[in-house]
């Protein structure tokens, strides 16, 4: 950001960031129904996807609030292109192998935890009753994925193999959710949004522990990182993602009957 | 095709009274309607997942009063996701319809967050004869690392289960199962 944000406009971006990564993993999450590796986990997996989409709308309808130009929440989800949307790298990464999934699944939720535990006491009502509803949900998820990921890790040799392997493949993607930019300092310094130097501590902590307890070795913390979501740089991945997820929306624009 | 008093239907499927007319309740409708009597009209309206409990048992009807001429009723939705939340919604909008309220309004309130502590007695009673375990202990005294309280098999009551799936059927349910007669049962969880 080159020139200086009012507090409005600060807000309003990382809004879209919370919702943006939300609705993305929610739909990611969904390219598993009907294929995931067993029946509960199918259940667990679109229940998790359910929450997510459910604190995007949530996210999504506040910042169509904000924004007050005429897009409602479904326009801020299904009409911007991919270098408008500013969900994390990770999220919009591959399912890959359930290792993958899992762990994947395990850094979001880790920061998401630490993320909402912190907006659940910001000074606007409506942030802290949105994160209020979400942190139960989110400390639900945290809970599950730690588990997958020292089930896995503390399992067989191969899921054992397969689970560094993801965690290794994934963690270059972590790095921009840990490291605030100049909006989420801003918001910090007007009491919305989590400490940036207490995140990536309480971040890097949980994760080391879970890795730890799970046998895995944790990769180098000042391993290269990917960045630019936050600018609305993605990966390849996000073009596809939004293709399917928006077909509906834009071949059939304002439809009120489907 | 719209009813009267019903607000227009959100979908095909959508075509079933909200309330059987023979469960309103009774009520002289030439006086001016009280709280009271739309608390006992609204506990007739039932969650569509989970059709043995009504939205006033599951806590999710915070406060029904009169303000500026309209009688409005304060509804926390359960989850983020929920997907019956807009349905519960219109059945509450339907039955003060259905009862002869003209100005009725349903606000949607998410501060403080619903939590399973908000269930009554009655709820509980009720789940537990559905077939689906209430949930065990207090939300607030839930911690990060562990939750596993003992949970007791609706069918036989047994408290030899275990869990199957940290979620069920909906996203307020858990997975468990007898290892004494063996049934699964569905857990609503304690959040």
């Amino acid at each position: 950001m080159s020139k200086a944000m009012t507090q409005k406009e600060a807000l309003q971006e990382y809004l879209l960031r919370l919702a943006d990564s939300d609705m993305i993993l929610g739909q990611r999450l969904c390219e598993l129904c009907g294929k995931a590796p067993a029946l509960e986990e199918e259940m667990a997996l679109m229940n998790v996807a359910l929450d997510l989409v459910g604190q995007a709308r949530n996210w999504y309808e506040y910042a169509a609030e904000l924004l007050d130009d005429g897009r409602s929440a479904d326009d801020l989800a299904f009409r911007r292109d991919a270098q408008h949307y500013r969900n994390a790298l990770l999220v919009e990464q591959p399912n890959g192998d359930y290792a993958v999934t899992m762990g994947r699944q395990f850094f979001f939720d880790a920061w998401h935890y630490f993320t909402i535990a912190a907006l659940v006491n910001a000074p606007d009502e409506r942030i802290a009753g949105i994160a209020a509803k979400a942190a139960k949900e989110v400390q639900y998820h945290l809970r599950r994925s730690s588990e997958w990921v020292k089930r896995f890790g503390d399992g067989t040799e191969e899921s054992h193999q397969r689970m560094q392997t993801a965690v290794d493949d994934l963690w270059r993607f972590t790095g921009e959710m840990i490291e605030a930019d100049a909006v989420e300092q801003q918001l910090f310094q007007a009491g919305i949004g989590p400490d940036p130097e207490q995140l990536a501590a309480d971040w890097q902590g949980l994760v080391n522990e879970v890795l730890t307890e799970a046998t895995l070795t944790p990769p180098p913390e000042d391993a290269w990182m990917y960045k630019g979501a936050k600018v609305g740089h993605h990966t390849e991945h996000l073009g596809f993602i939004l293709a399917e997820m928006q077909f509906l929306q834009r071949a059939y624009p304002d439809a009120t009957t489907w | 095709m719209q009813r009267p008093g019903r607000p227009e239907p959100r979908s095909l499927l959508d075509d079933q009274p909200v309330i059987a007319s023979d469960r309103l309740p009774a009520r002289d409708r030439s006086k001016p309607v009280t709280a009271e009597e739309l608390w006992t009209l609204l506990d007739e309206v039932k969650d569509p997942e989970v059709p043995a409990v009504s939205v006033v048992e599951l806590g999710m009807v915070r406060r029904i009063a009169e303000e500026n001429g309209e009688w409005v009723v304060d509804v926390t939705p359960t989850y983020s996701g929920c997907p019956a939340t807009e349905m519960i919604e219109d059945a509450i909008a339907e039955a003060l319809g259905l009862a002869g309220i003209r100005n009725g309004r349903v606000r949607r309130v998410l501060t403080p967050a619903w939590t399973t502590d908000w269930i009554t007695d009655a709820g509980r009673e009720k789940l537990q004869a559905f077939g689906i375990a209430p949930p065990v202990g207090s939300a607030s005294k839930l911690t990060l690392k562990g939750l596993d309280e003992t949970i007791r098999c609706p069918h036989c009551d047994s408290d030899h289960t275990e869990r199957l799936s940290e979620f069920g059927s909906t996203a307020c349910k858990a997975l468990y199962r007898c290892l004494d007669c063996r049934e699964p049962f569905d857990y609503f969880k304690c959040i």
